[in-house]
């Protein structure tokens, strides 16, 4: 391993515990990551995963543990404060506004930013990233396609100008053939940017080839984690996950 | 050839009391966006904005200008104070709780403004600023009184176009409507959004009560309540939740309520207007620019 745990993390979850009602969500959760990073979450439906996002973009308060971002603890903060520090989610399912065009969605994304200058250069970035979406400015929302949409909730998301992206099955309901376009530009946005991502996917295939560390959840727990190339040729990964 | 002009007269009267109604019920439609709540309390804050225009006038003999910027921004603390005192403490409660609190406020507010010692439960004449003068054209005849309602709620909601549709906190305050928890997801302040909801409906109310004052100059602590409700079924009529809604409503509410007074009886007027909360409610529940139907 090229890291000690701790060393130059960007966030740590820490034993963390989540419940609806009585129910546990998450189980004494821990993860890092580290600046520049791209790790992935799998998991079968049900699992946590989206609970484990959720809970690190505040819209859920863990019962135990705690969230380090940087040097802040941050597992009590309402989620539009963790945006302010540099937290952006997107959300599953894409969640853009269909009554505002592509352009409103975007303002709306930079809403934290305040300097101007910074905000249309973060305008720019993103037109550049996605040149899709600058034929549909003034498009609603809701009008655009699946792939377009995921392409407008991640330029949204990136308008916030975030150190942490959390992606919440950025594949959902896509064609294999935007599945790959859609990951190839995450790849973009990470090196280009050197944002870091956390990416929860359904689809393992596509998780395990971009990411470089994995941890799989199950019920509620980290089952397994490692380097994404050893774990593609862990027979039990391969069994559960990869199919055959 | 008579007829038609006696109508169109009606329709300009109807026009009048319309664009009060449509100021009024933009507050419930918007309140209702973000808090899925029907803000009862809302047709006090229009009172409470006729009355401080009221002692603005007559024991501050202020110009108007200023009357609308300070009746305004009274109103506008108001709604803030309502938002803040009763309705947050609540935001997770079952709705149901939400809306006997608001009924709750709306009491309160009637009852204690209508004490002996504040506002007192009589009538009171509402000082006009100027006096009135008819315009006769060879069709119509329009009073001044009919112009400056026109142009100050065109200028009211021309700005209110601006807010919501050209600032950030306009744009919040949709994505706010659609879906909060997204919304937050920006980074967007949600209670920051609700109290800037309150404030603009509220002080879009306090214009809607000067109006109201100079148009029909008699005021009372429980005015508010038949053009709140009247406004409240604007907004259901347009569709509740949307705002181009809120103002159709409110015209076509204030011209239907004109016409009866004017073709059958006055006797009629507030009847018919609950027709048309039945008539919408049965046949077209979403209203006429609404979406989809919420659910409740």
């Amino acid at each position: 391993m090229n890291n000690i745990e701790g060393n130059d993390f960007l966030l740590r979850v820490d034993n963390v515990t989540v419940k609806y009602g009585n129910i546990p969500a998450l189980r004494g959760v821990s993860l890092y990551i580290d600046r520049g990073e791209m790790i992935s979450v799998i998991g079968a439906n049900g699992a946590g995963k989206t609970t484990l996002l959720k809970t690190i973009s505040g819209l859920l308060k863990p019962v135990q543990g705690n969230i380090r971002f940087g040097s802040l603890n941050i597992e009590n903060l309402r989620p539009d404060r963790v945006v302010k520090k540099g937290i952006v989610m997107v959300p599953e399912g894409r969640k853009i506004f269909p009554d505002l065009t592509v352009k409103e969605n975007l303002e709306l994304g930079a809403y934290t930013i305040k300097d101007r200058t910074i905000k249309k250069e973060l305008f720019e970035l993103v037109l550049s990233t996605f040149p899709r979406l600058k034929e549909r400015l003034k498009q609603h929302g809701g009008t655009l396609s699946g792939g377009e949409q995921q392409m407008l909730a991640m330029g949204r998301a990136l308008m916030g100008n975030p150190k942490l992206l959390l992606l919440d099955e950025p594949s959902m309901g896509l064609s294999p053939i935007f599945t790959r376009e859609i990951f190839s530009l995450i790849e973009l946005v990470r090196k280009e940017k050197n944002i870091s991502i956390i990416i929860v996917e359904q689809n393992a295939h596509m998780a395990l080839e971009h990411s470089q560390r994995t941890y799989i959840l199950e019920n509620g727990e980290i089952i397994m984690e490692g380097f994404s190339s050893d774990l593609k040729h862990n027979q039990r990964v391969i069994e559960a996950y990869l199919g055959v | 050839m008579e007829h038609i002009i006696y109508i169109l007269q009606q329709v300009v009267n109807g026009l009048q009391l319309g664009a009060v109604y449509a100021l009024i019920a933009l507050g419930y439609t918007m309140v209702y966006g973000v808090l899925r709540l029907i803000n009862f309390a809302h047709g006090d804050v229009f009172m409470l904005g006729a009355f401080v225009a009221y002692f603005l006038i007559s024991k501050f003999s202020m110009p108007i200008y200023l009357v609308f910027i300070l009746t305004m921004f009274s109103c506008a603390l108001v709604g803030y104070l309502i938002e803040k005192i009763a309705y947050k403490p609540l935001r997770d409660a079952p709705k149901i709780s939400l809306l006997i609190t608001a009924v709750g406020v709306s009491l309160f507010l009637e009852y204690f403004l209508s004490l002996n010692a504040i506002f007192t439960p009589n009538y009171i004449a509402f000082p006009r600023p100027f006096d009135v003068k008819a315009y006769d054209f060879t069709f119509l005849s329009i009073t001044n009184v009919q112009v400056i309602i026109f142009i100050i709620t065109f200028i009211s909601l021309f700005i209110l176009y601006l807010l919501i549709y050209k600032t950030k906190y306009g744009i919040a305050m949709r994505a706010v409507s659609h879906d909060k928890e997204t919304a937050s997801l920006m980074g967007v302040g949600i209670d920051g959004i609700i109290s800037f909801t309150f404030i603009v409906g509220a002080s879009l109310a306090g214009v809607g009560g000067i109006l109201y004052g100079i148009a029909y100059p008699q005021i009372n602590v429980f005015m508010g309540i038949m053009p709140g409700i009247k406004s409240f079924i604007a907004a259901v009529l347009g569709g509740i939740g949307v705002i181009h809604g809120a103002v159709a409503g409110g015209l076509i509410i204030g011209i239907c309520e004109v016409f009866v007074s004017a073709f059958l009886s006055s006797t009629f007027r507030d009847g018919v207007i609950f027709i048309i909360l039945f008539a919408v409610l049965l046949f077209r529940p979403r209203g006429l620019f609404g979406k989809r139907i919420e659910k409740v």
